[in-house]
């Protein structure tokens, strides 16, 4: 489905990722997971088409296509979805408003007729139950004023909306509380299907104990150094990265 | 150059004479004088250029290039001015067609034995020394050109009273139209409107162009708020590219008063819009709001003042534009607190987004402040659009210039929901929508 090839990226002249290998198979979970600035965000918003990073080197095929080729918007189209470790606030937007806006567009991009106001509204009330999403979000500004851990929800609200075939969680887990973490990994994880894969970067094992991932890659500076089951997040939920710091100096 | 300015000067100095030459006892009426008394300040101060501090940015010499017809007659019918559809019933409609009221096209629909709502040449037949008293009162101090120059050639445009406790229930739209289609023509209207105390009034002026010769509108309104009053007053302009306006709105605020204006600028090749509003009471409260979209090598300037003269009053000034191609905008907010404004609150705030390297926008706020217990507080942004915005819409799916028409749109939003009067609005979110997905 995603097939990653010593992609190379920079942003103002400095290169952040050195060299990144990745295959993502349908029905897969991957983590991954890293010390602060190794790279993961940037990682995640190369893959959905952020301009401000130059990629220098290698490709990325997304479901037979060269994904880098594609714009933000298309690559939405094909099924890719992030949801952005800092959710951007859109003042004047409702997210009602938006988000209908969004299955419209993907959908004329499908060449599908766009949902009425009805259709759209029965889908995305159902969503918002997935997710315990509360209605009154739905109609203020996208993200404005929302609390950290109602920005976290909404994307995953936006996700379970859009279906995508590939979602990437940005530390969606971060400033969410117990039970917020379970409501949103278990709308994550209704979403999963033998078609559908998602990449999840975070900090904590408690997200990998709701969505259990098939693999768990270490990211540190720039590149995957090291990949395991999932029985490697526990161990470095246990030791920390300094041993796999070290495995990385010792190689050089 | 300099010989074509004096031109236009000459010329509509020789118009005057001319035209009071056949006045007969007309000429000594109060009106009349103060007419005169227009001409001479005009004539004194001519036009003015760019040395001028107020017009610094602003210059009129393409304006004053060329002459125009201020007599120019139209046949213009209804069916083309269907733009702003205003359903029949709900609103006062006054159409003014180059500068003249035009009966057959209006319709007035509020009880008119208990408002006065008609043209002002025909509210002077009526009650001559009622209308000279008003003509020109809040005005009689202007340092401006323009403003002499439309006292000095006043013929027609609306006269509004609504007496004191009375609310007019229905909007009262004025619709000005420059039939432009055979010649460059030219208007100016001067409209008086008096609001009692306690009495609550939505109006609207809509300017307007038709036809690609060019159109010269010199207008200027007039609004007294009486103690208590609740006045919302709506300018929209929507012009051609030919199109030159330099309008004034001269309101005197009474005590407990509330006035809420809201300029939008939507096309028009040169304009320059003054609103002056005196808070000549305690406790008003006076709204400024305008938006601005000039695109092309159009040219919007935004000159507003609010002049606190009493105690603990309040004014609240939002202006937004967003500028394109080689357009220039212009923003200069005057706040004055005299010394006896003590316990004034004044806000005022300009944002505007830039989206050619070629559009310049200029912002200048002056604060004059006399008194020293008060709170004041003023700020200007220009930027671009918010790039993080625009990449989160995208990785949603959202094309860039949806994207971007969104984003724009809701820049506009806190603007436009202040327009009180439904169809104005809707009309202005329609032309909004189509001007943002233009490009
Ligand atoms: N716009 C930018 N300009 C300069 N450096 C940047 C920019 N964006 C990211 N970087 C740098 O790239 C590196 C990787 O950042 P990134 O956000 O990908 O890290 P991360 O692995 O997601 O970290 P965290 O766990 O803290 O979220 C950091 O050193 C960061 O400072
Ligand atoms: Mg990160």
């Amino acid at each position: 489905m995603l097939s990653i090839n010593d992609l190379r990226a920079s942003i103002e002249g400095k290169e952040i990722l050195k060299g990144i290998n990745l295959e993502v198979k349908p029905g897969e979970v991957h983590a991954i997971m890293g010390p602060n600035g190794s790279g993961k965000s940037t990682l995640a918003s190369v893959l959905a088409g952020r301009e401000e990073y130059e990629v220098t080197g290698g490709n990325v095929v997304f479901e037979g296509k060269d994904l880098l080729e594609l714009a933000p918007e298309e690559r939405a189209a094909e099924g890719i979805f992030l949801a952005f470790q800092y959710p951007v606030e859109i003042p004047g937007v409702t997210t009602i408003n938006f988000l209908k806006t969004a299955v419209n567009e993907i959908r004329k991009y499908k060449g599908e007729a766009p949902l009425d106001a009805a259709q759209f509204l029965k889908m995305v009330r159902e969503k918002a139950k997935l997710v315990s999403m509360n209605d009154s979000l739905l109609k203020r500004a996208l993200n404005e004023g929302f609390s950290g851990g109602e920005k976290k929800r909404n994307e995953v609200f936006q996700m379970a909306v859009l279906e995508p075939r590939l979602a990437i969680l940005d530390e969606t887990d971060s400033g969410l509380d117990i039970d917020a973490l379970r409501i949103v990994a278990e709308g994550v994880n209704t979403l999963r299907s033998p078609e559908r894969a998602t990449i999840v970067v975070t900090h904590y094992q408690r997200l990998l104990d709701y969505i259990v991932p098939d693999y768990v890659h270490v990211l540190y500076k720039g590149r995957i150094v090291k990949s395991g089951p999932k029985e490697l997040a526990l161990e470095l939920e246990e030791k920390g990265y300094d041993w796999i710091k070290a495995e990385v100096e010792a190689v050089g | 150059m300099s010989t074509e300015t004096i031109d236009l000067k000459t010329r509509l100095i020789t118009d005057f004479h001319a035209r009071e030459a056949v006045l007969n006892g007309e000429a000594s009426s109060e009106f009349h004088q103060k007419k005169r008394a227009g001409l001479a300040r005009f004539e004194q101060l001519g036009f003015p250029s760019i040395k001028h501090e107020e017009w610094k940015y602003s210059n009129v010499r393409d304006l004053i290039s060329v002459s125009y017809d201020f007599n120019a007659e139209s046949s213009i019918g209804l069916a083309e001015l269907e733009d702003l559809k205003v359903p029949a019933q709900e609103a006062n409609i006054l159409y003014f067609v180059n500068g003249r009221y035009n009966a057959g096209l209006s319709t007035i629909i509020s009880p008119v034995e208990k408002i006065t709502i008609s043209s002002l040449a025909e509210a002077y037949k009526n009650d001559p020394s009622k209308v000279a008293s008003f003509f020109n009162e809040l005005t009689k101090d202007a340092d401006d050109a323009f403003t002499a120059l439309n006292t000095a050639f006043t013929q027609d445009g609306v006269f509004i009273h609504i007496p004191d406790n009375q609310s007019v229930e229905h909007p009262i739209i004025l619709r000005f139209v420059s039939d432009a289609r055979e010649q460059n023509v030219g208007s100016q209207p001067r409209n008086i409107i008096s609001v009692g105390k306690n009495a609550h009034v939505k109006l609207a002026e809509a300017f307007r162009t038709l036809g690609d010769q060019r159109s010269f509108t010199n207008a200027v309104t007039e609004i007294h708020v009486a103690e208590e009053a609740n006045v919302q007053y709506y300018k929209v302009q929507n012009e051609s590219e030919n199109a030159y306006h330099i309008g004034t709105t001269q309101v005197r605020m009474l005590d407990r008063s509330h006035f809420y204006a809201g300029t939008v600028t939507l096309n028009g090749k040169f304009t320059r819009n003054n609103l002056n509003i005196v808070l000549d009471g305690e406790h008003c409260d006076a709204h400024m709001y305008g938006l601005y979209f000039p695109d092309g090598s159009q040219h919007v300037d935004n000159h507003t003042v609010a002049d606190h003269q009493k105690p603990n009053s309040e004014s609240n000034e939002l202006y937004k534009g967003i500028l394109r191609d080689k357009s220039k905008g212009v923003f200069n907010g005057k706040i004055f607190v005299r010394p006896d404004a003590q316990k004034t609150n004044a806000f005022q705030s300009c944002k505007n987004i830039v989206l050619s390297p070629d559009a310049t926008m200029n912002t200048k706020p002056q604060l004059e402040i006399f008194a020293d217990d008060v709170k004041c507080s003023h700020g200007t942004t220009t930027g671009q659009i918010d790039e993080e915005a625009l990449f989160y819409m995208r990785s949603r799916g959202i094309s860039r210039p949806e994207a971007m028409s969104l984003l724009m749109f809701a820049f506009c939003a806190d603007v436009v929901s202040q327009i009180k009067i439904d169809s104005v609005r809707e009309y202005l979110e329609n032309v909004i929508t189509r001007k943002l997905a233009s490009k």
